[in-house]
């Protein structure tokens, strides 16, 4: 695709049982946007009505193309999309070799010399040696590239990729996420993936997207959203403590009458963010600088490697990364009472 | 191994279920005239009745796998009242008894049939006695066969393979041919070698609407029926004929299944 130009517009909603996914997305191409979100968020919805597989409301332009519009009763089905798809387990045709994977599509297409042209894609991708090989001889990371290879030999203008490697064992996932990333720099349409893994979301994306019960909660690019944390969901897959409130120039008034000092809070509603290694924990009140002073208690301790993270709840809760000396010394177990000091410096804050 | 026990009761009592089968094979093979099974064979009325059985039966599996595949489809992707009433109408014919069924297919297309009528009237055809009778029976009885196992291969083929398909660009027949029908050929092929062991036995319904003209109508199992009072050795003959095939398809549907694991 020698143009630059292809972008994606989309705005989709799905109401189903109860649950409604409410999204709004756009995409150029050369960038791989991430759909990052907890299982049930709503991505493989996303993407099956991207695909044009689920009914929606709302509007999809591809490349200028019209692909759905509730409005207007506009509709193009999967087979006239240019869209496609790669499914999280792969879905390779069962009673097709690799080689006639990746051809389907272009037969499909009535393009002469398919299997040619399909061998070529695998032997470029180094699988030439397993293109007469069926599905079920295939390893779990030949059958991911397979896959995708079928998709981008049709030539598509969106590629969606569902999970791309959560099917696949974690001894392999790294060499297949390096991969993945190769095969996926020289696709140059707009490239869709949805992911629950962090980790897989950081290597490929250009652009994340947090989705949350079916609405983006957060989006730009990896560096901004994990600084900026704005769920507890992205929170979490960054590390660090993530508190809301309301600011005072130098405080911010936390739930249960709490208040946290930090420097330039501003004013209005805000998120605190501080960083586990931040949070220092004593056996008693400590005395000094430090104006962050709250009591709590251990609700669990969990080793990773030489760091420990003790989780303490109280009226501001807390996760804390000490070391394993400090976890003895100051006999942290699940129940024990403890102080927790943050530094204001340590404390950010960015309006809500 | 695990210690499991079976009491004697229900070894005595599943003894006396397997004699029930066993038995009366025995008595078929044990009385068999092996002397003159050959002469039996070749003889015109046996020969007869077997091509005709042999004909009528392919062709009705024929028309139940193309009428019957539509069905299965039609059966396993949707759903409700109307759905459960039109599946239940399928495999009527599956209890039914068969002389019923010939019975119903008289009065549908018989001469004064609600269907027969109007076919008569307008083109002079009549169906009853003639050997697209004794195959409409057949159908009639043997397709529901097809349809229970081609729906149930629907029923558990994982549809995103067809999803994939379309998103690669495949239409509908595309998919259907090259992504539908060989992810069910399993199915299909149980179903139809079903369909078609089923047709081959049929009795009831085709001695009812189709009748027993030699040649014509008179399949194996009615040959069968009535040698057994005129000529015996080839009543018994003809049964071992029946036999052997049964086997032949009980052996072959085994290969499949194991293969298809």
């Amino acid at each position: 695709m020698a143009r630059g130009a292809v972008t994606l517009e989309a705005s989709v909603r799905v109401r189903r049982d109860g649950f409604t996914l409410d999204v709004e997305l756009t995409a150029a191409a050369d960038e791989t946007v991430a759909v990052l979100g907890p299982n049930g968020a709503g991505k493989t919805t996303l993407l099956r009505a991207l695909a044009g597989l689920d009914e929606m409301e709302g509007r999809v332009v591809l490349d200028g193309e019209v692909l759905d519009d509730s409005a207007r009763g506009v509709y193009v089905p999967p087979e006239r999309r240019r869209a496609g798809l790669v499914f999280q387990d792969h879905v390779l045709f069962p009673h097709l070799s690799a080689v006639e994977n990746v051809a389907f599509g272009l037969r499909a297409q009535g393009r002469p010399h398919a299997a040619a042209i399909a061998r070529r894609w695998l032997n470029e991708a180094g699988l030439g040696d397993r293109a007469d090989a069926l599905p079920r001889a295939l390893s779990g990371g030949q059958a991911q590239r397979v896959a995708l290879l079928r998709a981008l030999a049709t030539e598509p203008k969106l590629l969606l990729l569902d999970e791309p490697l959560s099917a696949l064992d974690v001894s392999i996932r790294a060499e297949v996420r390096r991969e993945l990333s190769r095969q996926l720099g020289s696709f140059h349409g707009v490239r869709l993936l949805v992911t629950h893994d962090p980790l897989e979301a950081m290597a490929l994306a250009d652009k994340l997207v947090v989705l949350e019960h079916g609405s983006v909660v957060q989006s730009g690019t990896p560096g901004d959203v994990t600084a900026r944390p704005r769920s507890r969901f992205v929170a979490d897959l960054a590390g660090v403590n993530l508190l809301r409130g309301r600011a005072y120039g130098d405080h911010v008034a936390l739930p249960a009458e709490a208040s946290l000092a930090a420097v330039d809070a501003g004013s209005g509603d805000v998120f605190a963010v501080v960083h586990p290694r931040a949070v220092a924990l004593y056996r008693s009140r400590p005395d000094g600088t430090p104006r962050n002073v709250w009591r709590g208690q251990v609700d669990s301790v969990d080793l990773e490697g030489e760091r420990v993270r003790v989780r303490v709840v109280g009226p501001v809760p807390l996760v804390a990364e000490v070391t394993r000396a400090a976890v003895l010394e100051l006999g942290l177990i699940a129940g024990a009472s403890v102080w927790m000091a943050v530094k204001a410096t340590e404390v950010s804050v960015y309006p809500a | 191994m695990k210690r499991t026990r079976v009491p004697p009761a229900i070894g005595l009592l599943a003894g006396l279920g397997l004699l029930l089968f066993l038995l009366p094979l025995a008595g078929l093979i044990v009385r068999a005239p092996w002397n003159q099974a050959l002469g039996e064979l070749t003889d015109p009325t046996t020969t007869t009745a077997l091509g005709l059985s042999i004909f009528c039966s392919l062709i009705a599996t024929a028309i139940a796998l193309v009428l019957g595949i539509p069905l299965a489809m039609i059966l396993a992707r949707t759903r409700g009242t109307l759905r459960n009433i039109l599946r239940a109408l399928t495999t009527l014919p599956m209890v039914l008894p068969p002389v019923v069924g010939g019975v119903a297919l008289l009065l549908a297309f018989g001469r004064r049939g609600i269907a027969g009528a109007l076919l008569y009237q307008a083109f002079g055809i009549q169906i009853p006695f003639t050997t697209a009778a004794a195959v409409m029976a057949e159908t009639f009885v043997a397709m529901p066969f097809l349809v229970i196992a081609v729906e149930a291969g629907l029923r558990s083929l994982d549809h995103r393979y067809e999803e994939a398909a379309r998103s690669l660009g495949a239409g509908y027949w595309r998919v259907f041919t090259r992504v539908t029908l060989p992810l069910l050929r399993p199915a299909i092929f149980s179903g139809a070698v079903l369909c078609w062991a089923r047709a081959l036995g049929e009795f009831g319904a085709t001695i009812t609407f189709a009748g027993n003209f030699p040649g014509r109508t008179q399949t194996v199992p009615i040959a069968v029926y009535l040698a057994l009072e005129t000529k015996p050795e080839a009543a018994i003959t003809l049964s071992l004929i029946s036999l052997v095939v049964s086997v032949a398809i009980l052996v072959g549907m085994r290969d499949r299944w194991l293969g298809a694991l």
